[in-house]
């Protein structure tokens, strides 16, 4: 029979709409409105899964998000299989593919269940202890079957298809939770028009109303109640309900992370919708109705499949209308469980209730209770279960008033409800960085000192009784919005009083007890006896050694029950034992909705530069540079990068070769102070800098370091066109601003990047002059009029442009600045012109040939942040004329002025052909010992078409003095000889640069 | 992330902005005067308090300007945010959020 | 029994009648106008573009528009056409007052976010508050549309944004408004 522990009437499933998943290899029907839990029940399957480290069988223990048996794999298709959803918060939807996890064979017959027999053996720290030695075994043994071991449930092997979304939101008053608290907080926050954001993590709102069947609220019942609340939220437009949404982070300053599960509900989710979106919300005030959780009872195999929390069974009968089992025991230390074992005879179900409390403290329920027919043992505890893969028995036995344990006796059962009492969801309050009160009467830690702007209300500061709830919501909401309102609700009373016991007394032998605190990680009480004995009595060291609440639930349903029982061992108070600390998420959340639309084209931004388009049209090959995508080389069809390079090296030193510089950072500094703010920053001298003329620049950071070089351009005594490397755009602009607006404000000075603004074309090489000469207009471009390092104004092609005679490569060569919006007319212009040269385009790596056989440096490449001007050669170019300038100081400092610095040099192999790797170390000697004394690195290293063979510029210490020395490098197969010479390798003199 | 109070913009989150360490460190006007343990304090010597610091902060993707906070390093409290070249207020002012 | 009537999502909802579009902008006469804040505040306005607004607000004099991003910082911006005379005419309005002008016509690309939506779309990647309260017409500033920097403006009344970037990034954030245009709009 389909459904067989369906009940005949009630719930909230819709039994109009019928659908099956598959769970493992059985087909299961259920209705709309199920869980995966609930639709698990009601087909009567209670063993979902198998334990972490035991791999004993495990059931269904809870009806909410604090789940820590119940996780199972959902397969939605290629790459959207997702192991480990807690099957009380999935939605049960047609078609929907589950499964257990963590057993081998199958769920039914697990071979990991040797692991259970060899309990003793896994206590607490095992791991520790065991694999301490041989040493070597740890790698090649140990390890690997740990690893092989470890985890759960089984990653997706493709990537996910779906999309995920974030949107970022403001609000006067966030609401956390729809529950009673929650719903009277959303509507007296939104009553005064402020905007209003409530999120629940359940599918419908309401919490605790929506398995409520009996109470009252003001006279209607609780789901009219409910109904008219969500009518009247629904219909103010400053308010926002989001169901399915978890808050799962509180951050700084009211910054709230929502999670919202938008499409796994959906049979057909429309193709447009995300299937999660992140929420980061910034509330002017934050109102936390997280509700609480139910605790367990600790005692002897208290994790059977049958075995849940007592308000579960409830839930599973009012709300789901599934009967968990046919003869329900609930085992109670408190009053919430009357209510529960009534609900559950009222649907028709064998009832026995065993309460730890004698008689007399039981309260209003059990007489209730017995009216209806039903047996309570009170002074009972539960010293054990019965049943393997369900459970067939609960062995409970009379409590002594002196504490001893009387005579046994088994109840036949084939489902417990445990009430251990109630624990505050406290965990978005800590998060917040509030700080925890302990309060004596609930046995609880509740939200004590507030740092943000924010209040917990009803359960979640320890509130129960639903009249107090509703008001305590109520207050917050309206005093949240800033509106103070007090109002008083009529409701029906709710029993929830409890005696907190973290472990129940028993006469069986400690040693053997395999009593459960925390489900997900299989940590017994004895593992938490063992730890405080082994000397952990810091709670945060015995959740660390034990690994209680370290699992994905974080401990909702173990930690005050672990508390309980670390204090009861060390004899203190549980606030002397301390709490360990909440931190997000509050559940597991997506990678895909933490990356949101960051993926593929979108994971970062690609920039790229005016002619980029043009140089993809003509087959480029590119290269990632910060985030500039550039042109790397332009192969021809059949050349391999070095053929190609060496053509294209060729072509700038013997014709003309043409290149997209326009990624150069380039800043214009403008106003009657450039000069001196130029002279403040740079190394060099700037005030006799003609108008008209460029001077390459370095600039150090305070510590005297080279921090990035350009060349600069003087276009008016009060504007300089100031370029700086690709990389360091950003930097520098700010580096300049910095001083400039905290140093020294008085400098009439402005900063304005251009980078952008000019599309920069580098045509280099003996040819350059002939093949631009006919494009410029207002520009005389012969050698005495427009020498090396001169810059102009005038037109090409017609368009206003900055020409630089500058040169990169040492030949010849000129730099058209022209807006960018026009760059690839004059591209395609130059490149016309210059065919009957062979005009070749050329990339970053040709670029990067062209200035090492010059022996330029590359600030980045050459250069790590801890290299002077000196070290690079470039000593002379430090003003010394100039009483200061940013860096000068720290020149001076004994461990820059000392000895054995590295200095830029040459490198030529013995070994022509060789080139050498860059980062390759290089020794005197390679025969000394190791470790042997490195003399430094090689920082550039390229096969040279002009010199016909491999060159290198390297960092040695004293390099200089080193000139003409055979030293050696290492290499893939050991070493190679090189020679020391001068960091220039073509054109010593720098005739062809002033050609 | 935090909401931080631009002294030209107001509240804004604290992505647009970047942190540049300890306020109110001057640059010497005469380095060259100052000997190696004085410039190298200057350089590198930065306190590190628990509790109410003076900051640098940079409204770099909104008005690009410099100004001082006093942040609470603990609790990552603005106590105060204020123009480069203003004094320091007194700590313990009223909190800006 | 579930809800009849489920609590109204407007995800789920048919695709909205009122699209939000994205479309790329013409190119603009622009200028970056820097000016001490004393002077902005004595000459008020130059070559017909405000300098005396608030911080972070964007005035429009005919077809020009000022936005003060900043207390020392303008964004000027005009049809492309004038530009030349725009540069001459601020020029000659601040003669012998200390100022920078640079044209940066080319510098930017700007997109147009139209829709009664579009604060939602721009708010997938900008965490600025853009409510009507929060970001009033005439609103101006720079922020963050996820990894680039943007300039964000809000005209006038109508629910339509303009959103600047430098060249190199018009493709990021083209691609980042569109798909996020798309989950608003109801279409994959």
């Amino acid at each position: 029979m389909s459904q067989p522990f369906r009940l005949a009437t009630g719930g909230r499933i819709d039994r109009g709409r019928r659908l099956s998943i598959r769970f493992n290899d059985a087909t299961l029907e259920g209705f709309a409105g199920d869980t995966l839990a609930s639709l698990l029940l009601a087909n009567g399957r209670h063993l979902v899964g198998r334990s972490f480290k035991y791999h004993r069988p495990r059931g269904i223990l809870s009806h909410g998000s604090e789940e820590p048996n119940a996780l199972l794999s959902v397969d939605r298709g290629p790459g959207r299989r997702d192991p480990n959803n807690r099957a009380t918060m999935v939605e049960a939807v047609d078609g929907l593919v589950t499964g257990s996890q963590n057993h081998w064979p199958s769920l039914e017959l697990d071979a990991g269940e040797v692991n259970d027999l060899l309990s003793p053996v896994f206590v607490a720290g095992f791991y520790y202890k065991t694999f301490m030695w041989p040493r070597s075994f740890w790698e090649k043994l140990y390890e690997p079957r740990i690893r092989a071991a470890a985890g759960l449930g089984k990653a997706p092997e493709t990537a996910d298809p779906e999309r995920y979304a974030h949107l970022h939101a403001h609000c006067e008053v966030l609401v956390v939770g729809a529950g009673p608290a929650g719903l009277a907080a959303a509507l007296a926050a939104s009553e005064g028009g402020g905007r209003v954001i409530l999120a629940d993590e359940q599918a419908e709102p309401g919490g605790s109303l929506l398995h409520e069947t009996s109470a009252l609220i003001d006279g209607m019942t609780a789901e009219a109640w409910r109904a008219r609340a969500l009518e009247t939220l629904a219909s103010r437009e400053n308010v926002e309900i989001l169901p399915r949404t978890t808050a799962f982070g509180y951050y700084n300053h009211n910054h709230v992370a929502l999670l919202e599960r938008l499409t796994d509900h959906l049979a057909e989710p429309p193709p447009h919708l995300p299937r999660e979106r992140l929420w980061q919300v910034r509330a002017r005030q934050v109102v936390l109705a997280t509700g609480a959780h139910e605790r367990p009872l600790v005692f002897a195999d208290n994790d059977r499949p049958g075995i849940m929390l007592a308000e579960s069974v409830r839930v599973f009968v009012n709300r789901y209308a599934v009967a968990p089992g046919r003869r329900i025991v609930f085992a109670t230390t408190g009053a919430s469980a009357y209510r529960a074992a009534a609900d559950a005879k009222a649907a028709g179900l064998e009832v026995t209730l065993v309460d730890l409390r004698p008689e007399e403290d039981c309260g209003a329920g059990l007489q209730t209770l017995r009216a209806l027919g039903c047996e309570v043992l009170t002074g009972h505890t539960v010293v054990g279960s019965q049943g393997r893969k369900r459970v067939s028995g609960l062995i409970v036995a009379p409590l002594g008033a002196d504490g001893r344990v009387g005579a046994r006796r088994t109840l036949p059962c084939d489902c417990v409800g445990m009430a251990g009492g109630w624990t505050p969801a406290v965990h978005l309050f800590s998060q917040s960085r509030g700080k925890l009160r302990f309060e004596p009467a609930i046995d609880a830690f509740v939200p004590g000192t507030s740092v943000q702007a924010e209040r917990s209300v009803g359960a979640a500061r320890g509130v129960y009784e639903l009249s107090d709830v509703l008001a305590d919501g109520h207050a917050a909401g309206a005093d949240a919005a800033g509106r103070p309102s007090e109002r008083a609700f009529a409701a029906s009373p709710t029993p929830a009083g409890f005696t907190g016991i973290p472990l129940l007394p028993t006469d069986a032998d400690p040693a053997k007890l395999r009593a459960f605190v925390d489900f997900q990680n299989d940590v017994t009480a004895k593992d938490i006896g063992l730890a405080v004995r082994e000397g952990f009595e810091s709670i945060e060291h015995v959740k660390r050694y034990t690994t209680t609440g370290m699992a994905t639930d974080q401990g909702k349903s173990s930690n005050m029950n672990a508390l309980g029982l670390v204090a009861s061992i060390l004899e203190k108070p549980v606030p002397a034992v301390g709490t360990t600390t909440f931190r997000p998420p509050y559940t597991p959340v997506s990678f895909g909705a933490l990356a949101g639309q960051s993926r593929g084209a979108l994971f970062d931004p690609v920039r790229t530069a005016p002619l980029d388009a043009w140089a993809e049209e003509h087959g480029a090959a590119f290269e990632n540079v910060s985030l500039w995508r550039r042109a790397w080389y332009f192969p021809k069809p059949g050349e391999d990068m070095r053929a190609a390079v060496a053509r294209e090296c060729r072509a700038v030193r013997e014709g003309v070769g043409i290149f997209d510089a326009s990624t150069l950072g380039k800043i214009e500094v403008v106003g009657p102070d450039a000069a001196e703010l130029m002279n403040r920053l740079y190394v060099n001298g700037w005030s006799k800098l003609a108008p008209g003329r460029c001077r390459y620049g370095l600039m150090l950071k305070e510590d005297g370091f080279v921090m990035d070089d350009g060349v600069v351009a003087r276009l008016a005594d009060d504007r300089f066109h100031v370029t700086t490397t690709t990389g360091g755009a950003a930097r520098v602009l700010s580096h300049m601003e910095d001083y400039l607006q905290t140093e020294w404000p008085d400098l009439d000075v402005f900063l304005t990047s251009t980078t952008e603004q000019w599309a920069a074309i580098a045509v280099q090489g003996p040819k350059a002059r002939e093949v631009i000469a006919p494009l410029v207009e207002g520009i005389a471009m012969d050698a005495e009029s427009f020498p090396h390092m001169a810059v102009r104004l005038g037109r090409v092609c017609g368009v206003p442009c900055r020409l630089f005679r500058v040169s990169f490569t040492g030949e010849l060569g000129y730099e058209i600045n022209v807006p960018a919006g026009h760059a690839r007319e004059v591209w395609e212009a130059v490149l016309e012109e210059g065919q009957r040269f062979g005009i070749t385009p050329y990339g970053t790596e040709t670029m990067h040939v062209l200035r090492a056989e010059k022996g330029f440096v590359i600030v980045g490449q050459e250069t790590d942040g801890t290299v002077t001007p000196d070290d690079l050669g470039m000593g002379g170019m430090v003003s010394k004329i100039k009483p200061d300038f940013v860096g000068k100081r720290s020149l001076a400092r004994p461990d820059i002025v000392a000895g054995g610095r590295r200095q830029l040099v040459g490198l030529l192999t013995e070994d022509a052909a060789l080139i050498l790797e860059e980062g390759a170390q290089v020794v005197a000697d390679p025969d000394q010992p190791v470790p042997m004394r490195m003399l430094g690195y090689v920082t550039s290293s390229y096969w040279s078409e002009a010199c016909g063979r491999g060159i290198a510029l390297a960092m040695l210490a004293d390099g200089r003095s080193l000139m003409g020395q055979r030293l050696h490098a290492t290499t893939q197969e050991g070493f190679a000889t090189v020679q020391v010479v001068e960091p220039v390798f073509v054109d010593a003199q720098g005739e062809r640069i002033r050609a | 992330m935090l909401l931080v109070t631009c002294p030209y913009c107001g509240p804004r989150p604290e992505i647009e902005f970047h942190c540049g360490g300890e306020a109110h460190i001057a640059r010497p006007a005469e380095p060259a005067g100052l000997d190696d343990q004085a410039w190298s304090e200057f350089l590198f010597v930065r306190t590190n308090r628990k509790g109410v610091q003076a900051e640098r902060w940079l409204h770099q993707h909104g008005c690009r300007r410099w100004f001082n906070a006093l942040r609470d390093t603990a609790s990552d409290r603005f106590l105060a945010t204020y123009e480069m070249g203003a004094p320091r207020p007194s700590a313990g002012g009223e909190e800006l959020r | 029994m579930l809800e009849a009537k489920e609590v109204s999502r407007r995800d789920e909802a048919a695709p909205a009648l009122d699209e939000v579009t994205i479309r790329l902008l013409p190119r603009s006469a622009r200028f970056s106008l820097r000016l001490r804040p004393a002077e902005a505040k004595r000459l008020g306005r130059v070559a017909d573009f405000a300098l005396d607004q608030d911080i972070n607000r964007l005035v429009a004099t005919g077809e020009r528009r000022s936005l003060r991003l900043g207390p020392d910082d303008w964004l000027l911006l005009a049809p492309e056409a004038g530009s030349e005379a725009i540069a001459e005419e601020i020029g000659s309005g601040l003669a012998g007052v200390f100022h920078a002008l640079v044209d940066i016509g080319h510098r930017e690309i700007a997109f147009e976010i139209a829709g009664q939506a579009g604060a939602r779309v721009i708010n997938s990647g900008c965490p600025l508050d853009l409510a009507d309260a929060a970001f009033p017409a005439g609103s101006a500033t720079r922020t963050l549309l996820a990894k680039a920097e943007i300039v964000l403006a809000r005209p006038g009344e109508a629910p339509l944004w303009r959103v600047e970037c430098g060249r190199s990034f018009a493709a990021y954030v083209e691609g980042w408004l569109t798909e996020a245009a798309a989950a608003v709009n109801g279409r994959r």
